[in-house]
């Protein structure tokens, strides 16, 4: 059914007009954001309140590598998901150390440390008025869209995959009980490192690819923190711990704000209540409504 | 067996948590093919020696030498790969994989790049499941289990990795009889594999019929080892665990039983998901008498008192000065006068000793509540001298009194006293023990106290009760406690 759904956002570029394409280009790369979160969260037991602090190291990076030091796009995207992957290694440090509330605030404070720096850089990173990059992947909608639907589908594949692998049931065992996996005879501080090390390089590559499709990195877009608890949203609406739901939740997030758009301010609200009302009754998010994960 | 060189040797092992000495200078030894008991009360150290040599606690001194290398403060996934298992007394499975795959855990390489178990360790997991008794529930997930399989899984991981040293937390805590016999029959064949097994418990009667060998701990200090029986027969253990030759102080029964029942719980039963705490458990209270429950940790006592004061749901029936309890909440009967005071204190850490005392005052008039405060002040007189302290900076013994003193500023009916003597040293014990002598002496009140401590139960009380696996198995005078339930109780 996947694969379906797959080949027929594919081939919606023949039918569709820009305006959707854009819509759902962004909610690509928002998908990403939410299936890395979740890796972390729903797997590893560790929650990052700060998403945006890896994907604007991400964004930022590629940006800058782009204009300041003009890297083809490619490599500026590799520059960007370098810099992510170490601030989430330097993310995972006081995360072995904390727990709970503590690490939450860490993670808070990550964003606001970055956005502040942004701020104070203005001369190499835009400040606020945003970083313009020379380079875009396309200028065209549908190329964009095609690139979005791709390396959402490749992000989702390799995360599933890690969940589901050996590395993943390790990592499930970590987050639960961090002494009784050490018990197991598993090194928990590596396996921690590692699950923030993905996470931050998928956060960083689609941090780095939607400023090629935007254009500009811009504090609004990447960095601040009401993106970081739209992509928290997204990934409990979804359902914790399962990647894919990740992805749902925040294409459901973002094609509802756009759907509800001629309510003006009010879309934000509505988007906010369903998705609060859907979190409060589903704990399981909007996976755990289908019957084949509740009976497994 | 002993002429064998140990598989663990334990030597000079020290803890102290600050000023608290948990275990000190301790020397044992682990044979292979034996299985060792290692019991004592509530805070006897017995727990923190074992999380010593799994190293999820740091040992302050001593050596753990398992095979000839130390071990003693390494972290603990080396200690795992170096032999050890250990099996918790409560376990987080993985919820979303099946038994196969959550013993599979165990088997797995501790590597990052780990996509796929190593080629036969799936068999190896069934081959292990089959052991311990999984085979019928492989493909099941964890929730669907029944508690017993639920301890079969754990015994399942922990053996995974063939540990030569097994520690088991508590093994038949939770099970039934039927189903003790079995583990019994398992944790044997550990044994006969030649693994060193080292189980955790609170009495040698739980472990006696498996145990080899017994180790008895008191405040950290080994009081008697030996074969089950001897230390059963071990004077010091004997006066630790019965109290040997307590002066008791009930009041006539006939008195007792003439007036009218405060409190009447029949046929009270309550679950925690699979894990049965209570089962079918009636007692009563009459006004102005002094009961005591004596158990064991986990007997039940604490899912007994938290039933009684609104904390969890339970079946059965709860009548409280004549009238069936229907679905009060906690706080309306809190103040229809039932006062607990818990095991874990609950103190208001950052609040100064009057503040704790004055929020427990606030339905009371205020003339009353300096009445009241002094009379406290009377019958703990730190208390008055700490006023202005804050609650956290208090000792274990004064925290103690404070919490029964913010109790009793509710101006209970009846007073629930869980367990008041956790964690405390004996020279406390007596002050506390003098204050409930003289709240018995010079009021009406009606207190229901909580104790493994029999020595600290039973001087006081009216009646005891003794709760044994969520039943109660004895009840009676407490002069008679000794020579009735006192062996069962070892």
């Amino acid at each position: 059914m996947l694969a379906g759904i797959l080949v027929l956002l594919a081939l919606l570029p023949l039918g569709a007009n820009g305006y959707i394409l854009g819509v759902l280009t962004t909610a690509f790369y928002f998908a990403v954001f939410a299936m890395s979160w979740d890796l972390l969260f729903g797997y590893a037991g560790e929650v990052n309140f700060g998403p945006t602090f890896l994907i604007g190291l991400g964004a930022y990076g590629a940006g800058m590598a782009n204009a300041l030091l003009h890297a083809p796009v490619p490599l500026a995207i590799l520059i960007g998901a370098a810099a992510a992957v170490a601030g989430g290694v330097a993310l995972a440090i006081p995360a072995l150390r904390l727990s709970g509330p503590y690490l939450g605030l860490i993670t808070l404070v990550a964003v606001l440390l970055l956005q502040q720096a942004i701020v104070i850089f203005a001369g190499v990173t835009g400040g606020e008025i945003g970083l313009s990059v020379p380079d875009v992947l396309s200028i065209d909608s549908g190329p964009n869209y095609e690139y979005a639907l791709a390396f959402m589908a490749a992000s989702g594949l390799v995360l599933t995959v890690i969940a589901r692998s050996s590395l993943g049931m390790i990592l499930q065992a970590a987050g639960q009980d961090r002494i009784a996996a050490a018990a197991l005879g598993f090194n928990v501080t590596k396996h921690k490192i590692m699950a923030f090390a993905v996470s931050a390089l998928f956060s960083g590559l689609a941090g780095a690819f939607l400023v090629f499709y935007l254009g500009t990195a811009s504090v609004s877009a990447v960095v601040d923190i009401a993106i970081g608890v739209r992509v928290i949203i997204a990934a409990v609406l979804g359902g914790r711990r399962t990647i894919i739901g990740g992805a749902i939740g925040a294409i459901f997030l973002i094609v509802a704000g756009e759907l509800l758009r001629p309510i003006g301010q009010l879309s934000t609200f509505v988007v906010a209540l369903i998705a609060l009302t859907v979190i409060v009754l589903f704990p399981d998010g909007l996976l755990g409504l289908l019957p084949a994960r509740r009976g497994s | 067996m002993n002429d064998a060189s140990p598989r663990l040797a334990v030597s000079a092992l020290h803890k102290r948590f600050g000023g608290l000495v948990a275990v000190k200078s301790l020397d044992f030894a682990l044979y292979p093919g034996e299985i060792l008991g290692l019991i004592g009360p509530n805070g006897s150290g017995k727990s923190t020696v074992m999380q010593m040599i799994m190293g999820v606690v740091r040992p302050t001194a001593g050596r753990i030498v398992l095979d000839g290398a130390d071990i003693a403060g390494r972290p603990v996934f080396e200690i795992a790969r170096a032999g050890v298992g250990i099996v918790f007394q409560h376990s987080r499975p993985l919820r979303l994989q099946t038994v196969i795959e959550n013993i599979l855990l165990g088997l797995l390489p501790d590597r990052i790049d780990g996509l796929r178990p190593p080629p036969g360790a799936v068999d190896r997991a069934r081959i292990i499941a089959e052991e311990c008794g999984l085979g019928a529930v492989l493909d099941r997930l964890p929730a669907t289990l029944p508690f017993a399989d639920l301890r079969r899984m754990e015994l399942a991981k922990a053996i995974a990795r063939d540990p030569r040293v097994v520690l088991i937390d508590e093994p038949f805590a939770g099970l039934t009889r039927a189903e003790v016999q079995d583990f019994s029959a398992l944790i044997s064949r550990f044994r006969d594999q030649g693994r060193a097994v080292m189980l955790v418990d609170h009495n040698v009667k739980s472990i006696a019929s498996l145990a080899d060998r017994v180790l008895a701990l008191y405040l950290g200090e080994k009081i008697a080892e030996g074969s089950p029986e001897a230390v059963m027969r071990n004077e010091t253990v004997r006066r630790v665990y019965i109290g040997g030759g307590i002066e008791t102080h009930e009041r006539p029964e006939a008195e007792i039983a003439a007036r009218k029942a405060l409190l009447k719980v029949d046929n009270l039963s309550l679950f925690y998901g699979k894990a049965q705490a209570l089962d079918d458990v009636s007692l009563t209270v009459h006004a102005g008498e002094f009961v005591s429950i004596v158990g064991l940790n986990g007997a039940g006592k604490t899912s007994l008192f938290n039933a009684i004061s609104g904390l969890v749901p339970y079946r059965g029936t709860i009548a409280w000065d004549g009238v069936v309890r229907g679905r009060e909440s906690a706080a309306v009967i809190a103040r229809s006068g039932i006062v607990q005071c818990p095991e874990t204190r609950e103190l208001f850490g950052a609040m100064s000793v009057a503040d704790n005392l004055d929020l427990a005052a606030q339905h009371l008039d205020p003339r009353e509540v300096a009445e009241r405060r002094e009379w406290l002040f009377g019958l703990f007189p730190i208390l008055k001298a700490r006023g202005g302290q804050e609650a956290r900076t208090l000792s274990g013994g004064e925290q103690q009194m404070l919490a029964i003193a913010r109790s009793l500023m509710m101006k209970p009916r009846l007073l629930i006293l869980d367990e008041p003597t956790l964690g405390l040293a004996p020279v406390i014990l007596g002050q506390l023990s003098e204050a409930l002598g003289v709240l018995r002496a010079t009021t009406d009140i009606t207190v229901l106290l909580g104790e493994q401590n029999v020595t600290f139960a039973l001087p006081h009380a009216d009646r005891v009760y003794m709760l044994e696996h969520a039943r109660i198995v004895w009840q009676g005078g407490p002069a008679r406690f000794a020579a009735e339930a006192g062996t069962g109780y070892l």
